[in-house]
């Protein structure tokens, strides 16, 4: 449950409430940025994603290599991705 | 991708690997690594059977499923139970024992327990059902916690009185205190949390060289991260340093996240004491919610048992959380204790050393036992 998932912000698309688009793995999801108000995030900027919030701003680099390392764990990150695609108020779908 | 590659490269990793065997030399080390998404890199990758044999890693209690006790587990179930209630947890949870059997066996009783991947799908679920009560069983250390005290903000500010949460949130510096104090343990250093450490930072940490003499590595989740942090250990250690370092600064700040902090702060406070699986009361150790969040408690909502009950005897989980013994050589390892029906938290999640071992450890083991054995053979 500690996992750390990397995404690519798409656009901010709540300010009041924080939220933004990524993208994660080619699947875009909602997720909240309040933990990481200070860092000015623009779209194009990578977090490590921890149930739904992101909680740390990160470069490219980093994200590719947390994400080479997730798939490698397998079954646990499979987990983690599905339970994310599942997750209610994270639903691209749902309009905000 | 040519950092991956790098990263990825046997090369470096044998190099690192040359430069823990000199740096240790002739001498035994051990070292813990508090964090359970380390344990998980150790195993899966069989670290412990590339490093020589004389540098030992312990694992410590850093993951937030196995240190929750069977008298929360008893409580979470009760919640679950009382009338009208949705109960919602995180996914790992729900296979830890209590002392009447697990939240998946109060579902299949009727209880209505939804599983959530995070606490903003909890606090949906109460707007959603407004006629229903919702309880969201948190754990987590700080890493997981701001989050919970976000979604709270959230509740308040949207004044949603249908939503309560059971805390059973903990703090990473008080169980290294206790490991510190603990008479049978000998460390010689600490690779230290990497996603906690970007919510606290570094400085929480300094007690650990300044009161104990030990040196702490912050270390990432690579392979090559943990061999990295391991010879930082020993190099401080050859060089007569003692002092906190960062080998996870891609991630990790000094400061930490000062929002995430100040967000904790406001939301939650430290409970006197908290009980521990295996470590037993800590004081100072768990997070309740603050006065100005009572609305929110389930624990002041709710009539809960609150009894403490023992772990099970054959269970040794403690043992391991402290590094005394390894997960192997706990009598219901792999026998009784299985992460299809485990008895032992260290056995639910992922994260845990038992689970861990289970699933990729005993494989590199019995491959180094194999090949210990076939060396001895040849003369």
């Amino acid at each position: 449950m500690c996992l750390g998932i990397p995404g690519q912000l798409k656009e901010i698309s709540d300010v009041n409430e924080h939220l933004a688009r990524v993208d994660v793995s080619g699947v875009t999801r909602i997720i909240n940025i309040g933990l990481l108000e200070d860092e000015n995030l623009q779209s194009g900027d990578w977090v490590l994603i921890h149930v739904g919030f992101a909680m740390s701003k990160i470069d490219e680099e980093e994200a590719a290599l947390a994400l080479a390392s997730l798939q490698l764990m397998g079954q646990a990150y499979e987990e983690e991705l599905e339970a994310f695609g599942s997750s209610k108020s994270s639903s691209d779908t749902g309009g905000s | 991708m040519k950092f991956v590659d790098e990263y990825r490269d046997p090369t470096a990793a044998q190099a690192l690997v040359a430069q823990i065997t000199a740096l240790a030399g002739d001498d035994h080390f051990k070292f813990m690594e508090v964090c359970g998404g380390h344990t998980h890199t150790i195993y899966r990758h069989g670290i412990e059977h590339v490093l020589p044999a004389n540098v030992e890693l312990v694992h410590g209690p850093g993951c937030p499923v196995c240190v929750i006790p069977m008298g929360r587990v008893d409580d979470a179930v009760s919640l679950a139970h009382q009338p009208d209630v949705i109960f919602t947890s995180f996914g790992d949870m729900m296979r830890v024992p209590g002392s009447r059997g697990n939240l998946l066996k109060a579902k299949a009783e009727g209880a209505d327990i939804r599983f959530v991947y995070s606490p903003l799908d909890a606090l949906k679920i109460a707007m959603d059902n407004p006629e229903r009560e919702v309880v969201f069983f948190a754990v987590g250390f700080e890493t997981t916690a701001p989050s919970t005290a976000l979604t709270l903000l959230q509740a308040k500010t949207k004044g949603v009185s249908n939503f309560t949460v059971f805390s059973n949130h903990v703090t990473i510096v008080p169980p290294l205190r206790a490991i510190l104090e603990s008479p049978d343990l000998r460390l010689n250093g600490f690779l230290g949390p990497g996603h906690v450490s970007t919510v606290v930072g570094q400085r929480p940490y300094r007690f650990v060289p300044s009161k104990y003499g030990l040196p702490l590595v912050t270390a990432g989740f690579e392979p090559l991260d943990i061999l990295h942090a391991i010879s930082m250990l020993l190099t401080q250690i050859r060089e007569g340093r003692c002092e906190v370092e960062n080998q996870y600064s891609r991630v990790v700040r000094e400061e930490g996240n000062p929002r995430a902090l100040a967000i904790l702060a406001e939301v939650f406070e430290l409970r006197p004491h908290f009980e521990w699986r295996g470590l037993g009361f800590i004081s100072q150790s768990g997070l309740k919610l603050r006065p100005a969040f009572a609305a929110f408690d389930a624990e002041l909502r709710y009539q809960t048992p609150g009894v403490r009950v023992a772990d099970p005897k054959a269970c040794q989980c403690g043992e391991v959380l402290k590094g005394v013994i390894k997960p192997w050589e706990c009598k219901v390892f792999g026998t009784a204790c299985t992460p299809e029906t485990p008895v032992g938290t260290c056995m639910v999640s992922s994260e845990g050393a038992c689970a861990a071992y289970y699933n990729f450890g005993r494989m590199h083991r019995q491959a180094a036992v194999t090949l210990g054995r076939r060396s001895q053979l040849t003369p």
